[in-house]
Order: structure tokens, then C-alpha cells, then sequence
């Protein structure tokens, strides 16, 4: 079932969460909302959700197109997980999966057996098996996560929203969960959106991703579009390291009032003067103990600092040592008209469209 | 047991306006309001009112000539000054219980806890006669005490003493959890800097919870100057001697002076409003500052 | 684990210790144990006579049933009071809220004749219950009636934190699941306020038990119909009865520490689910 958003508006006191926000998210694919805190992501699941509401005369939800704006949560078919989970304390695992089931009308409500083999199927489907007597206190947090996701499947939602589904878990859980939730959307194909401020984890899961920065929609694509095309100075610096120049210390010729903006795995490090763009360095740190190696580098002209990702192989070859000379090439940049570098927190939507995409290699 | 009553540690922020999802119908708001507000008025504001209604049943003229009593101003006089002795010996001994409960670590604390809250769970009229029986005629002390003619039970000290039996565990109610959840950092870092155990009170712990010794000492006073049953039992209600204002206001009641004792019990009413008062002023203070 | 052992960090910890158990031992100890040592004097069958003469055991009737009653009607107009304030914006909350702790502010005896006025023959609330043959003033009716008055802030008082603490997002899992704000009241915000409820109700009626000066003028203490156990008390010690009057405050005592154990077992627990 596809969700289409129109024209979300929403203001809490004075400050607005929502701005004329559009978003479509096409039947079964698994969508990201990425953003920083405060970006306005969160509240916008909520009003998808129906727990929130577009400010008065603002706005369409719809359902497959059908117009649910109005609707109260309970009546959408959304399953939604909370970040923390907010599993019922006094109600087993059980107890808590079948809730759903037990407050439908008695006309609709299935037999007891019937409720108890429901809750089983989705026992076994978070593979839990076991744990249906426990109380949600006893269970790790990873558990927990999906004992509310079997919560929220158990009403048969149409769609599924997971509000920063993995925000509270520690590290090695969150790469575990973060596998098996990708598996499980494979397997049943719900339209489902999650809410996320990791870009590595939207990158990584999502079939497209939805960037957001205050209370606007910056950019919608593929993990790949949003990280290899960037639309605006924000999507770049938000998605992964990215070395800057302002126009006044922008290091190659040629490139005229623009910010230059160039990702650490697109700088190379060679020992000699590579022709009139590559940049004289002084080595300043090395850092080795990763999959690849991480050389900080500084300008020799102004002391700018320049971070360079490069394959161990490649810095073995190289053998640099603190304080070596180096030469620096740029193999691909991205350039931004100035002024949407110095006013970024305020880009106008169309900044994108005076994006220079300058996609070669120096 | 008043453990969880008093306690200034209490949000009293303003209730945010909740999305949609979380408010109950409107039917059900205002049957609830309405059963709450028809609840408080008629077990909270009826009497308050009353209370004023019926000491100017009979004119302000009579109100305020009702005060021409000099019983009744002796009665005020020994009430204030029970409650001037009580309040600051409770006071006192809040402070030294805040500071070894929350500040050392000692087997049988918590028993040491519950033991503080006792005296809220024994009835005042048990508070009354365990005095009597320690140091009235009959009790332990009865006779040496009438051989050095010295008087204890039906006379001021033991209106002192069964008030500050009654008052004993608000401040420290009051304090222990609060300079508990203050930890002992703060004092720690003021011992390496040099202070020793007098500044260090005063000049850092003292700042940090005077709100809540305040608000304990608010309620410590109101109790001290409304007790009834305890001092009744203590007293021997001697007019002109031994009655303290709320002993005042049942004799005159008895004597179907009716506009006299509730003349007298507006004035604690009042006791009672600034109480109030007062109190809601430190927890809005306190929750302004600690948001 | 005892610091006292140590040299401790802070300096004050045999003053300040030592000050407070000479003072707890000097003030409520000691006196408190005279009540038991006085009644060590009596034998069994002295103590049990005087514990269960008809007019003591009316007495306990009387003060456990209106007690009990005093406390259920707290506990659920409590309930709606701590809901309403907590959760319902209006004018005037802050005034209000003040309010509900009035019966800790107000003398007893202040609330004992204010109570009496209103609820007598030709009182506000007494001469529209009149024609109708319902007496207050004067009957156990009146007894329920002032022990609900000095019982009302605590189910209030303990209920309002733990309704602010509730999480919102329990009720908004429990609408996005479909239930009605009714269900949700019932199965999701319900059940985590029971402990806190269970604590408020008892605490009123540990309260309501000692209760004295709020009873006594509206009661009207006609022995064996209105006589709460403790006016039994003083009457004893009137009657220079010193050991019948120990005797049946010990019995109160040993209700009133149960009590207190239970409460602080109760909170305790309530602490753990929360």
C-alpha cells in the first residue's frame, strides 16, 4: 500500500516541525526519513501515523489514495514501533502481542485459541519462540525490539512505521537487528518507513532514502543517488565526511565563486608534484588501525587541514611517516555556489538547481 | 507514610496540550471535571468557607468583638510559642538526620528511616497519652517529679513536648530525600578546597536545599499550631493556662459560644490559607529553578 | 560498606548520628515504649477484657468501617481529582491544586466545627438532607464524612506523580493498536497506577484510624453507635483508667506499625515496577 503526504504543514507553539512537507512512498518499498534532531522527521511518521495531526486547513494523508487525514490512528491499519519500545509493563509478551486483537470490536474480535495461535506465528516470525510468558523487563533490548514489532504485526497492518527503530540498542545489537529487519521486509513486503538520524543505517537498509533538515524535505533518492548526487551543501556534509573550501581558500584554479566540497575517499595521496592541481601537503596524522587508512593532511599555502581515505594497500605503498612532504589529487569534487554555502542552514529548495554537478577527475 | 505527600521533589508543571491521540473524549473530560470540581467544593471549600460564614453569622461587629477574650489571647500566646520551640528542635533535628542519613553510608538506615516516620502513624491521641504515662502523676517520672514540684503533663512542657512528637519527621521527611538525590559531590569538592564541616555546611549544602527546609519547615509550623488530639490529651485544659488556640476554639464551641470559637478558628483557617500560600510559592519556585 | 569504620570524607557523621538517635530515642522511643511497658503490667485476661469490652469492640467497629469506606470513596474520587489536574488543562489548576491540601493545613479541630456547622439540622448541606431523613451530624454517617475530609490528599498526592511519569507513548502504542480511548484507560493507564492507588488508599486509612479532633464534634460520641476508638482513649484516661486506656492504644499501635509496614512495602514495590 503506497503513502502519499501533500503539503504537511505543522507548527508546534512557534516553531515549525512540518513545512510544506510532500512525500510519496511507493507500495512495499522500505523508505528512510534521514535527518538531524529537530529536523522534523519524527513528527512527520506521526502525523503518517495519526498520532499527530497537520496543522488545521494544511495537508493530505493518503492511503493508496485513500484520504486518511482525518482518521485517528486506530482505524489507519499502521503498525507503529516506538523508539522505546513501550511495551505494556504489567502484560506478558503474550499479553502485549495479542492487545491489538483484544480490543477489535467482540463481532471482529478472533476466539482466544485463535488469538493464541496468532501470537505464536509471530513468536516464531521475531524468532522467539519462547519468551510469550515473559514480562517485557526481562527481556535484552534487541528482544524487546521485536517483541513491539510482533505487537505492531498483529493487527495486520497495511503499513508499517518505526520511529528510530534501532536508537536505543548498543552497537553490535543495532548491526544484527538492522540485518534481520531488512531480511524480514524482503520476506513480507510491507510498506514499511523508519525513521532514522544514522545515515550509515538509511544507507544501508532503506530501498530509498528521505533526507530532512528544518522542517523540509532536502532531497529524495536511492542510497546511491542521495550519497553520489547530492543536491545541496547539507545532503553532502549530513551524508558521511566530506573535506570543505569556502571560495576564499578553495585550492584548485578555475573553479570561481563556488564551495568546493570533495569526500576523503576521492583524495589521493602521491609522494610527487602531480601537475598544476595537485596541492603541496605536509602529513600531519596517520591513522591505519581500520579497514582502510585515514592520512590528515596539511596545506603547505594556509594550514587547511585535508582528510584522505586510501586502501591499506595503497598506504603501505605510499609509506608515509609524520611530517613527509605529499602532493594531493582530487579524483572527483562537487561545487556549491557560494552562497548556499555561507547561508546553508537556510537553503532555498532550488538550490539545487544551480548545483554545479562537476563530476570529473583532475 | 507521609513519605510521598510532602515532598517538594513533586513536578507541578503545567499540563502540555497533548496530540490528539492521547485526549479523552469530551464527554468524559467534563463528567470527570465535573465529579473532581463537585468533590473539592463540597469536602474542601464548603468547610473553608463555612468556617468564615459562621464567625460573621452574627455581623463584623460581633467577629471582631469576639477578640476581646483575654483567654483567647493567652491561647494564641501559647500556641506560638509551642510552635516557636517545636518548629526550630524539629528543625534542628531534620538537619543532623538529612546529613547522617544521606551523606554516610551505616547499617540499619533504612530502619533508621522508617523509625523518623513513626510518629505519623500513631494516632495523636497515643501521641498524647505516652507523655502522660512517662510523665504524669502515675507514669515513671509522676513522683519525683510533684516532689521537686515540678510540672510537666497538663502544663506547657508537655504541650511542647507531645507537639513536637506530632511534628517530629517533616523536615527530615523533607530533606532525606532531597539531599539524597543531591549526592555528596559538591561537599566532597569543597572538603578538597579546604573548608571544614561548618563551612562547608553553611557556604554549600545549606544554599542547595533551603527550598526544601523551608517547605518543610511550613508544614512543620501549620501542624505545630493546628495539633488537637495530642495536646488535648496533655493539656488539662486549664483557661488561661494551658489551652492553646485550637484547645480555645473547642471549649468556646462546647459552650455554644458558637460565633466566639469560629472567630477563633478563622484565625487558623487563615494559618491554613497562608500555609497554602506558601507552600505552592516554594514549589513553583523550586520548579522554576529545577525545572 | 560502614564508612564509620573508616576515616570518613565529610566530617560530622558521630555528631550529627549521634544527635539524631539520642533525640529519636528521647522523643519517640522511649514514650512510645512506656505504652507497652505500662501494659506489661496487666495479665492476659485484664488486657483482653479491656481490649474487648462491647463498647471498645463497637468502637473498632466503627472507626475500621468508616475508615475503610472513608478511604474507598478517596481512593476513587482521589483518582478522578489526580486525572483531572494532571492531565486536563483549565483555569485556576494551580489554585486548586493548592486546595487539596488543606486538610494537612487546616487544624483538625478547625475542620471538626466547620463540618458540624455544615452538615447540622439547619446547616448548608444539612437542611436539603433533612426532609430527606438523612442525618449526618451526629451519626456514623457524620464520622465517614470527616474521615473522607482529612483522607483526601493522600490518594490525590500519591497518584499525581506517577500519572505525570506515565509514559505517552504506552497510550499512543495502545490507539495505533486500535483500542478506544475507554480500552486504553482501562487495560494500558490503569493497571501501572494500582500500586500507587493500593498506597494512597491505605494511607488514608492509617490516617483515618488515629483520626481525633476532625471526629469528635461531628460524631457526636454516643457510646456504642458513635464512638470512635480514639475518644475510647481519652475517656479511659478522664476516668483515670490509665491501663484500660494503654491497653487499647497498644492494640491501635500494633495496627498502625503493620500498616506502615505494609504502606513501605508497598512503596517499594510500586518503586520496582516503575
Amino acid at each position: 500500500m503506497s503513502i502519499t503526504a501533500t503539503a504537511i504543514t505543522k507548527t508546534f507553539g512557534r516553531t515549525k516541525a512540518l513545512d510544506a512537507v510532500d512525500l510519496h512512498v511507493p507500495d512495499g518499498k522500505l523508505v528512510a526519513l534521514l535527518g538531524p534532531s529537530g529536523s522534523g522527521k519524527t513528527t512527520l511518521l506521526r502525523i503518517l501515523a495519526g498520532l499527530d495531526f497537520a496543522d488545521r486547513g494544511s495537508g493530505r494523508v493518503e492511503f493508496h489514495g485513500e484520504d486518511v487525514t482525518d482518521t485517528p490512528a486506530g482505524r489507519r491499519g499502521v503498525g507503529f514501533v516506538f523508539q522505546h519500545y513501550a511495551l505494556f509493563r504489567h502484560m506478558t509478551v503474550a499479553e502485549n502481542i495479542a492487545f491489538g486483537l483484544t480490543v477489535l470490536p467482540r463481532k471482529d474480535r478472533p476466539s482466544k485459541a485463535e488469538i493464541a495461535v496468532r501470537v505464536d506465528e509471530l513468536l516464531r516470525l521475531i524468532q522467539l519462540p519462547d519468551v510469550g510468558g515473559r514480562y517485557p523487563s526481562q527481556l535484552s533490548g534487541g528482544q524487546r525490539q521485536r517483541v513491539a514489532l510482533a505487537r505492531a504485526l498483529a493487527v495486520q497492518p497495511k503499513v508499517l512505521l518505526l520511529d528510530e527503530p534501532f536508537g536505543a540498542l548498543d552497537a553490535q545489537v543495532r548491526k544484527e537487528l538492522r540485518g534481520w529487519l531488512r531480511r524480514f521486509h524482503d520476506e513480507i513486503g510491507l510498506t514499511t518507513v523508519f525513521v532514522t538520524h544514522d545515515q550509515e543505517e538509511a544507507l544501508e537498509l532503506a530501498d530509498e532514502v528521505v533526507v530532512m533538515n528544518h522542517a523540509k524535505v532536502k532531497q529524495v533518492g536511492t542510497p546511491q543517488e542521495v550519497y553520489d548526487q547530492p543536491a545541496s551543501p547539507f545532503v553532502i556534509e549530513f551524508l558521511g565526511n566530506v573535506n570543505r573550501f569556502t571560495p576564499a581558500r578553495n585550492p584548485l584554479p578555475g573553479t570561481g565563486d563556488n564551495a568546493l566540497y570533495v569526500r576523503p575517499h576521492d583524495v589521493d595521496i602521491r609522494r610527487e608534484p602531480a601537475g598544476e592541481h595537485s596541492i603541496h601537503a605536509r602529513v600531519a596524522h596517520i591513522f591505519s588501525a581500520g579497514s582502510s587508512g585515514r592520512v590528515t593532511l596539511v596545506r603547505a599555502d594556509n594550514h587547511d587541514t585535508i582528510d584522505a581515505e586510501v586502501s591499506r594497500a595503497r598506504l603501505r605503498e605510499l609509506d608515509l611517516k609524520v611530517g613527509d612532504e605529499a602532493w594531493i589529487v582530487f579524483r572527483h569534487i562537487r561545487l556549491f555556489p557560494a552562497g548556499s554555502y555561507t547561508e546553508r542552514d537556510v537553503v532555498p529548495d532550488d538550490a539545487h538547481a544551480a548545483t554545479t554537478d562537476s563530476g570529473h577527475g583532475i | 507514610m507521609a513519605s510521598a505527600l510532602s515532598n517538594l521533589q513533586r513536578t507541578v508543571s503545567a499540563p502540555v496540550v497533548r496530540p490528539r491521540a492521547l485526549r479523552d473524549p469530551l464527554w468524559l473530560r467534563l463528567t470527570l471535571m465535573g465529579v473532581a470540581f463537585l468533590f473539592l467544593a463540597s469536602f474542601l471549600l464548603l468547610p473553608l468557607v463555612s468556617v468564615f460564614a459562621e464567625a460573621l453569622r452574627r455581623g463584623v461587629g460581633a467577629y471582631l468583638e469576639s477578640f476581646n477574650d483575654p483567654d483567647g489571647w493567652h491561647a494564641l500566646r501559647l500556641t506560638l510559642l509551642t510552635a516557636a520551640i517545636a518548629v526550630p528542635a524539629n528543625l534542628v533535628f531534620g538537619v543532623a538526620a538529612a546529613w547522617a542519613v544521606a551523606k554516610f553510608e551505616f547499617p540499619g538506615k533504612s530502619l533508621l528511616i522508617t523509625l523518623i516516620d513513626l510518629p505519623f502513624a500513631v494516632s495523636p491521641v497515643i501521641s498524647g497519652l505516652i507523655y502522660v504515662l512517662v510523665f504524669g502523676a502515675h507514669g515513671w517520672f509522676g513522683p519525683w517529679l510533684s516532689e521537686h514540684d515540678i510540672r510537666i503533663v497538663f502544663a506547657v512542657p508537655g504541650i511542647v513536648l507531645a507537639t513536637i512528637f506530632v511534628t517530629f519527621p517533616f523536615v527530615a521527611r523533607e530533606l532525606i530525600p532531597l539531599m539524597q538525590a543531591q549526592g555528596k559531590d559538591e561537599e566532597y569538592a569543597a572538603v578538597t578546597l579546604g573548608a571544614n564541616g561548618w563551612q562547608t555546611f553553611f557556604r554549600v549544602t545549606l544554599p542547595n536545599i533551603k527550598w526544601g527546609l523551608f517547605y518543610g519547615v511550613i508544614l512543620c509550623n501549620a501542624r505545630a499550631m493546628g495539633e488537637f488530639g495530642a495536646v488535648s490529651v496533655v493539656s488539662g485544659h486549664i483557661r488561661g493556662e494551658t489551652n492553646t488556640l485550637p484547645l480555645h476554639v473547642e471549649i468556646l464551641y462546647n459552650e455554644y459560644q458558637f460565633v466566639g470559637a469560629f472567630a477563633a478558628a478563622s484565625l487558623l483557617a487563615l494559618l491554613a490559607i497562608v500555609t497554602l500560600v506558601l507552600k505552592s510559592a516554594v514549589e513553583w519556585a523550586h520548579a522554576r529553578r529545577h525545572g | 560498606m560502614s564508612s564509620s569504620r573508616h576515616r570518613s570524607v565529610l566530617p560530622g557523621f558521630g555528631l550529627s548520628l549521634g544527635f539524631t538517635l539520642v533525640y529519636l530515642s528521647l522523643i519517640v522511643l522511649v514514650p512510645l515504649a512506656a505504652a507497652f511497658i505500662e501494659i506489661a503490667g496487666l495479665t492476659w485476661a485484664e488486657f483482653t477484657a479491656a481490649v474487648s469490652d462491647p463498647r471498645v469492640v463497637a468502637s473498632y467497629k466503627l472507626s475500621f468501617g468508616a475508615s475503610l469506606a472513608a478511604a474507598a470513596v478517596n481512593a476513587v474520587f482521589g483518582l478522578v481529582v489526580a486525572w483531572v489536574l494532571v492531565r486536563y488543562p483549565f483555569p485556576g489548576r494551580r489554585v486548586i491544586d493548592a486546595l487539596v491540601d488543606l486538610p494537612f493545613a487546616l487544624p483538625t479541630a478547625v475542620a471538626g466545627i466547620a463540618l458540624t456547622a455544615i452538615y447540622s439540622k439547619n446547616g448548608w448541606v444539612g437542611q436539603w438532607l433533612e426532609p430527606h431523613g438523612m442525618q449526618v451530624a451526629f451519626t456514623r454517617v457524620g464520622v465517614f464524612v470527616a474521615l473522607t475530609f482529612i483522607g483526601l490528599p493522600f490518594v490525590v498526592r500519591t497518584l499525581q506523580p506517577v500519572i505525570e511519569e506515565l509514559e505517552p507513548e504506552l497510550e499512543e502504542a495502545s490507539a495505533t493498536l486500535g483500542a478506544n480511548r475507554l480500552q486504553t484507560l482501562a487495560r494500558v493507564v490503569l493497571p501501572p497506577l494500582l500500586p500507587a492507588l493500593t498506597t494512597g488508599f491505605a494511607m488514608a486509612f492509617a490516617r483515618a484510624l488515629g483520626e481525633y479532633g476532625s471526629v469528635v464534634f461531628i460524631s457526636g460520641n454516643m457510646p456504642m453507635k458513635t464512638e470512635i476508638t480514639p475518644l475510647l482513649i481519652i475517656t479511659k484516661l478522664e476516668q483515670y483508667d490509665y491501663a484500660g486506656a494503654t491497653a487499647i492504644a497498644v492494640v491501635m499501635l500494633i495496627v498502625s506499625f503493620v500498616l506502615l509496614l505494609l504502606i513501605n512495602l508497598l512503596q517499594r514495590r510500586a518503586r520496582r515496577i516503575a
